[in-house]
């Protein structure tokens, strides 16, 4: 039986993993490679890379970092920020990524989605979409949360499905960095809307909230988060211990 | 000595990674020479079928891996070169594969009840139907990470072990010498370094 994913998100700027309350009041954690050894050690299910300043400066990943981290880890690594063309793909692959995850870059060019899934495969294709209600609808944000695009999410990821997205994460603005669960309401919202895997992410302060994440909206597939990985606040280890005991299906 | 087989796609460096990891003396290479004089092949995968068949017969390497193959040298192909064992694929359209496993490659979403989501991503079980020297190192249930939205079929004789995804899929089948593993050993932990590790002995 397929198990639900437990995904620590590196957040990386300047070679270093960091975490933003709603993406302000950046902290400087610890080294990437560090971290991505300790979590593979420790039960992670998959990480995710993410360069959050790329997008907003233009920035590319620091390809280095990336090839060191993904020399030391034998699980999967999904590669984001700063991928804007099929020459990023590329890049990002070949230096130990498994699949790309797409944001701003799908935003300004949507045809991304539809190459990148024609050179790799839709499973290598990860729409990343960064979510805050507006006017009392979900709307999608660009630049790393900064700037309202105008679009409504849920019609958005649907058509980043239709074009050829594997895999959608969905990231709340409105509970990241709060600690006070995931944003069980968006999260079905997506889920009932595609039918490719969903990825929650924004809110987790504690293994309560994944357990109530993967009870309320049994069609997810993963949990992530950054801080109280990195921080210690939750033990993936403890976490899946809780998720078997608790009858949702977990890697140990 | 195993060589990668570098033919324009993705991925070589977990799997060059990983086969370090285990001791392994590694080469990635496209140099038919240096192929020949490697005990053992890897082809790995990640992609399209249609771009992948394309490049590794441009390349040369579809001759290659071929001849080597029918000489007995052991052969792993990972995910979607797993695939390209096969004889063909419907992956967006009808393309021809190596035809070095009996069988084709299908769309999941062809067996799989409507509720199953596509692709199949995430850590699921192996159950095998065959002994292999492949997973001597390995044990019932023992969990691998998956990545696909097509699926080897009609190759019933040379499937190892299967996952369950509301429906048996084919995740391992070898042909003599020539294996292939839908999951991703060198992306399944200490579970795959142990394929990776029975691979290099069989």
């Amino acid at each position: 039986m397929i198990t639900k994913r437990i995904i620590p998100c590196l957040d990386v700027r300047d070679g270093r993993v960091v975490k933003g309350v709603n993406f302000e009041n950046l902290g400087d954690v610890a080294s990437p490679v560090d971290m991505a050894k300790l979590y593979t050690n420790s039960g992670a299910d998959e990480l995710v890379f993410y360069d959050i300043t790329a997008s907003a400066e233009g920035r590319k990943l620091f390809t280095d970092i990336l090839s060191e981290t993904a020399s030391n880890v034998f699980i999967p690594l999904t590669v984001g920020g700063g991928i804007n063309t099929i020459e990023d793909f590329d890049r990002v692959l070949k230096c130990g990524a498994d699949k790309v995850s797409v944001n701003s870059g799908a935003i300004r060019n949507p045809d991304l989605i539809t190459e990148g899934a024609r050179k790799y495969g839709d499973q290598c294709v990860v729409l990343s979409c960064d979510i805050k209600r507006v006017d009392g609808e979900f709307r999608v944000f660009a630049r790393g949360g900064r700037d309202d695009t105008g679009m409504e999410a849920i019609s958005w990821i649907k058509r980043c499905v239709e074009m050829g997205a594997g895999e959608v994460v969905v990231n709340s603005i409105d509970t990241d960095g709060v600690k006070q669960g995931f944003d069980i309401e968006m999260l079905q919202a997506v889920c009932d809307a595609v039918s490719v895997p969903v990825i929650a992410s924004g809110g987790a302060g504690n293994i309560d909230h994944f357990i109530e994440l993967f009870r309320k909206v049994p069609s997810i597939d993963a949990g992530l988060a950054a801080s109280i990985f990195h921080f210690g606040e939750v033990s993936i280890k403890d976490l899946k211990e809780r998720m078997a005991a608790e009858g949702i299906p977990a890697r140990i | 000595m195993v060589a990668i087989i570098d033919y324009g796609v993705g991925n070589l460096f977990s799997l060059r990674s990983s086969l370090r990891e285990i001791g392994a003396d590694v080469i990635v290479t496209s140099d038919e020479a240096e192929i020949a004089a490697a005990g053992r092949i890897i082809l790995p995968g990640v992609g399209a079928f249609e771009d992948a068949a394309r490049k590794l017969r441009e390349s040369g390497m579809a001759d290659v891996v071929k001849r080597e193959a029918a000489g007995g040298k052991p052969l792993l192909g990972i995910c979607l070169s797993m695939q390209l064992m096969f004889d063909k694929s419907y992956e967006y359209g009808e393309h021809d594969g190596l035809g070095l496993i009996h069988g084709s490659v299908r769309p999941i979403a062809d067996v799989i009840p409507a509720d199953y989501k596509i692709p199949h991503i995430g850590w699921n079980s192996l159950h095998f139907t065959k002994e292999s020297p492949l997973f001597k190192y390995s044990k019932e249930g023992d969990y691998v990470y998956f990545v696909h939205s097509y699926y080897a079929a009609d190759c019933d004789e040379s499937t190892l072990a299967v996952t369950e995804y509301g429906a048996e899929l084919t995740a391992s089948a070898a042909n003599g010498n020539v294996y292939g593993c839908q999951f991703h050993p060198e992306k399944s932990g200490n579970t795959g370094l142990n394929i990776l590790r029975a691979f290099m002995e069989v």
